[in-house]
């Protein structure tokens, strides 16, 4: 199976997709590419792991479990956003220019962009060359900034020009780190892979390396969310369509760590892996305590919802820096993670439809109002703020039993307190919407079906992960878990 | 080259300095499409005012009647440190570019204070615009020497000047091409030219220079204007010593191409005079910190080369 | 070689002097031909495998680039940058003390031994920490891409003076990127300025974490 498949098929796809006129067939195009890409990818994951490494792209045991989520996450946003597309085509947005001459409507954009999105994802996951991966993760950004925008209100205005100068700012100084690899392979171009680089681990400059690392967690890190280089995140959330919210949250930030991964798994053979770890830990532990706070008294509930998005960042970062089970924790947590944040993103995207506020003081009673959404909402709630039966509970804890058995009390403590002033506020805010008696306010209950389905499967998926982990995820989670220095005892 | 060849160049800056001012008051003219003053007109001044009276306001002090000639010996001693492209002054020694430095700062300092002594509101603001303007002009002028001192590696103002070879223009002329251009901009600002100060505006509320001088009269006055032609001299050696290359060997070659460089740095600064309108006061310290900029870029990078 | 560097910083320190938006661009397009220069001329002369790179920058970040802002400039009529958070003037001096910390940075990093050019590193750090400055400092949109361009050029600068050798394919894709993204920044300040009536990003203060109360209720209209 060739790799480059999963680039340039949606690639050309989305510039197909800026052409066609016609809704329905540009919709089928759009899903069918999603719905060959997760066949696509859960084939290529599936053991025996085709590793084939070639110069630019391969698979390996990462890309074996990020990219399935990335298409997994691909398929319901899509759908969810075609059902929403359908939806709004019926009342139009009242921000929407009139049809113009203009070559481009507004939904082709959106959909051309979202394949372009996935296209660029793809490429990041599968990237073995760090110059590659540069190019594409910077384009993952290009990419997104126009579906931020989608609405064309003041507020999306101001929240993709954030991001898009923050996270390209961030992203220059990553490529800054990446010279710095050069450097300490001395130049040429072929150490400059991931392989090359492992291959060399011997002579590798160490001084350079860790000035890589330093570049490349910080440019890559604005790119994830770690705090402090957060302050991107909340807004692009925020007033991002909920679809592109569910990408962002659930699969670009992922792709951002497995970028700052690729790195540290050339630290690690080249004697600076604590290094790199305790950086690691330490980045995550501050932007875990940072998202807990921010988190409480929040007043809009999408806002929070991109807190916890920081705050789970933390965790990924946290598990990787602590080694042994807790990497195995992090690359748990990071499927669970994603598959709940989609399914809530989608959930708050229904409530924004139905109550037409973002302001979660003025929504009370989703419950009573129509049960499908509160249910999704309530489930939501019960699966991020990590109880069992879902699967957030097993990783969630998997990095704190690791915490106690380093013997890191400080940090469990950090972690344990964050954990609990997040739950503390988002139970506040989503509880509160969600039971209670309604307000005679006028709401618009009939839900469409596309905007049901797909967060109920992701919760079922989420749900379905807590209570049973099938044998072959597990092998994969132990692969990717070694990959990047850990073990599961 | 004897010992009393060394003379030769101050000798030829007194005695030439006025003519300065004539050929760029004669510059301006042509381009005026006037026929203008003639080019001796400074030692016409001179000679008119020397034989004048003088007219001292009841308000100033003794400050106001020595002030003058302070200034004058101030930069005459200035004068006499400055080499000519190759030929030594005949007053240097080591660290010599601090005093040529201060020199001019001692004669700037005598000039205020006089200023400042006629108590009168006029002339105190011009003491202040050229305080604050001096203030940013001073570090162009040490940093460039400092530059000047690295790469040649001594401390002596004429070793120093003198290093700057044909060869040195080709090793690095971006740096070099930098230093000329912030040092011409230092000539235009501490000589009162346009675009920092336009010496024939009537204006007191516009003027710098002008207006510090305004009450002096007499030979006060000629010891004034004479000291502001020597100064423009200095500047303008300053600036000769980069762009004229050693060349010939025999001093009396090297002597006759200064005296003309003189000249046509003169007729540049009557160019710039005649093309360009005067800077709005608040640009005049953008501009200073701008020619500060392109000295210190050059001794950075100079010292990154290391 | 040594000419080039110098006039590259020199362009980094009159950037942060300017205050008239065109005359930035226009720096900033001369920025881009240096640096393109300087991947055509190694420190010994010509340097032909720097070719492809070094033509196709000057073109993109030397003309395209530029006329791309120019343009955005005209439409939304800006002139000047107001008078930043820290003024022209100081920010001059500001920036010679950056090019300074980063000579020291590019001395304490004993460049000589490992035969890289400190004069490249020390401008291409200098670049770097100006555009920084820029993006930090000022307010209006332009200037922090302007800043972000200076970014890359600054990074560019020390890939090249790295000496890593990127397919001709690699540094197109780089290039692209910058391409696209400052043309999505173009389209964006155009449309701030219709939305905003300015492109002052100082004023963009109303997505925040206190109870900012008024938000528009018809957002939720078309939500999902």
């Amino acid at each position: 199976m060739n790799p480059w498949l999963f680039v340039w098929i949606p690639g050309i796809a989305g510039f197909l997709a800026y052409f066609i006129s016609n809704d329905a067939l540009r919709r089928t195009l759009w899903l069918s590419v999603a719905f060959l890409h997760l066949i696509g990818s859960l084939f290529a994951a599936s053991p025996p792991l085709t590793l084939f490494s070639g110069a630019w792209l391969g698979f390996d045991s990462l890309t074996a479990l990020f990219l399935p989520i990335t298409s997994i996450l691909f398929l319901t946003a899509s759908v969810y956003g075609v059902g929403a597309l359908r939806r709004d085509a019926r009342m139009p947005h009242p921000d929407r220019l009139p049809r113009r001459s203009f070559r481009f409507s507004p939904e082709a954009i959106f959909s051309g962009c979202m394949l372009l999105f996935l296209a660029s994802m793809s490429g990041v996951i599968l990237s073995r060359h760090f110059g590659l991966q540069w190019v594409v993760i910077e384009a993952t950004t290009l990419a997104s900034a126009p579906l931020i925008y989608y609405h064309r209100s003041r507020h999306s205005l101001e929240a993709a020009w954030k991001y898009l100068m923050i996270c390209s700012v961030g992203i220059a100084l990553a490529l800054l780190g990446v010279f710095c690899l050069a450097l300490a392979g001395s130049g040429a171009i072929e150490t400059l892979t991931i392989d090359g680089m492992l291959a060399r681990a011997g002579v590798l400059k160490t001084a350079w390396l860790k000035l890589a690392f330093i570049f490349i967690l910080i440019g890559y890190g604005t790119k994830m969310g770690l705090a402090p280089l957060h302050t991107w995140l909340p807004d692009a959330h925020s007033e991002a369509p909920s679809p592109v919210s569910a990408l962002l949250s659930g699969a670009l930030l992922n792709c951002a760590f497995l970028s700052i991964l690729r790195v540290h798994q050339v630290c690690l053979p080249c004697g600076i892996g604590d290094f790199s770890r305790d950086l690691l830990t330490l980045f995550g532990l501050v932007s875990m305590g940072l998202a807990g706070i921010f988190i409480l008294h929040q007043p809009e509930y999408k806002r929070m919802l991109a807190y916890s998005s920081v705050e789970h960042m933390g965790i990924l970062s946290l598990g990787v820096g602590l080694g042994a089970a807790g990497a195995y924790g992090s690359m748990l947590h990071a499927l669970n993670h994603s598959l709940v944040k989609a399914m809530l993103f989608m959930a708050a995207g229904n409530i924004l439809w139905m109550y037409r506020t973002k302001t979660a003081s003025a929504i009370l009673g989703i419950l009573r109002r129509n049960p499908t959404a509160g249910v999704l909402w309530l489930g939501g709630f019960i699966a991020i703020a990590g109880s069992p039966p879902f699967g957030t509970f097993l990783s969630e804890f998997i990095v704190l039993r690791t915490l106690l058995d380093q013997s890191r009390w400080l940090a469990a403590a950090i972690y344990t307190l964050s954990l609990l002033t997040a739950f503390v506020g988002m139970a506040s805010i989503m509880l509160r919407m969600a039971l209670g008696d309604p307000n005679p306010t006028e709401t618009r209950e009939k839900l469409d079906p596309l905007c049901i389905a797909p967060p109920l499967i992701l919760g079922f998926l989420a749900l379905g992960l807590g209570v049973f982990i099938p044998r072959d995820l597990h092998l994969t989670l132990i692969q990717a878990a070694q990959a990047i220095g850990g073990f599961m005892p | 080259m004897t010992p009393a060849t060394m003379w030769i160049g101050p000798l030829c800056g007194l005695l030439l300095a006025p003519l300065l001012p004539g050929v760029i008051n004669r510059v301006k003219a042509v381009f005026a499409g006037r026929h203008g003053q003639p080019i001796l007109q400074g030692y016409h001044d001179l000679f008119k005012l020397v034989r004048k009276g003088v007219v001292y306001s009841e308000t100033s002090g003794g400050v106001f009647r020595f002030a003058p000639y302070l200034t004058l010996s101030a930069v005459i001693l200035a004068l006499f440190l400055m080499p000519m492209s190759g030929i030594r002054a005949p007053l240097s020694f080591q660290g010599d570019f601090l005093l040529l430095v201060y020199l001019l700062g001692i004669a700037r300092f005598a000039m205020v204070l006089a200023a400042l002594d006629t108590g009168s509101s006029f002339e105190g603001m011009g003491a202040s615009r050229e305080v604050q303007f001096s203030a940013l002009a001073e570090p162009c002028l040490l940093v460039g020497l400092l530059f000047l001192s690295a790469h040649s590696g001594r401390v002596g103002l004429s070793d120093i000047l003198s290093r700057i070879t044909a060869g040195s223009w080709q090793d690095m002329p971006a740096m070099l091409a930098l230093l000329g251009s912030a040092w011409f901009i230092l000539l235009l600002a501490e000589n009162a030219r346009i675009p920092v100060d336009d010496p024939n505006t009537h204006l007191e509320l516009t003027m710098i220079h002008e207006v510090m001088i305004l009450d002096t009269s007499g030979p006060d006055f000629g010891a004034m204007l004479y000291a502001a032609a020597l100064k423009l001299w200095i500047f303008g050696a300053l600036l000769l010593n980069l762009i004229l290359p050693l060349g010939p060997p025999s001093p009396w070659i090297q002597i006759l191409f200064f005296m003309i460089g003189m000249l046509v740095i003169a007729a540049i600064v009557g160019v710039v005079e005649s093309i360009m309108a005067r800077l709005r006061l608040l640009m005049v310290p953008k501009l200073l910190i701008g020619a500060t900029a392109l000295v210190t870029t050059a001794l950075i990078m100079k010292m990154a080369m290391r | 070689m040594m000419t080039l560097t110098v006039l590259l910083a020199l362009t980094g320190v009159l950037l942060l002097g300017s205050s008239r938006l065109s005359i930035s661009i226009r720096l900033v397009a001369i920025q881009g031909f240096l640096l393109g220069m300087t991947a055509l001329w190694g420190e010994s002369g010509f340097h032909a495998a720097g070719l492809s790179s070094g033509v196709s920058g000057m073109l993109v970040k030397g003309i395209v680039l530029p006329w791309l802002l120019l343009f955005v400039l005209k439409k939304s009529g800006a002139r000047r940058e107001i008078e930043p958070f820290i003024g022209f003037g100081a920010s001059m001096l500001i920036g010679l003390l950056l090019m300074g910390l980063s000579a020291w940075i590019a001395w304490r990093m004993h460049l000589v031994e490992q035969g890289l050019s400190p004069a490249l590193f020390t401008v291409a750090l200098d670049l770097m920490l100006v555009g920084l400055f820029l993006i930090i400092t000022r307010r209006k949109a332009i200037t922090q891409t302007l800043g972000y361009l200076v970014m890359e050029n600054g990074v560019y600068a020390l890939g090249v003076g790295a000496g890593t050798e990127f397919s001709f394919l690699l540094e197109i894709g780089v290039l692209l990127d910058v391409f696209v993204g400052v043309f999505l920044m173009g389209i964006m300040i155009f449309r701030i300025d219709r939305e905003f009536e300015h492109i002052d990003t100082d004023r963009f203060i109303e997505l925040r974490d206190t109870a900012s109360g008024k938000l528009p209720v018809e957002a939720g209209e078309g939500g999902r």
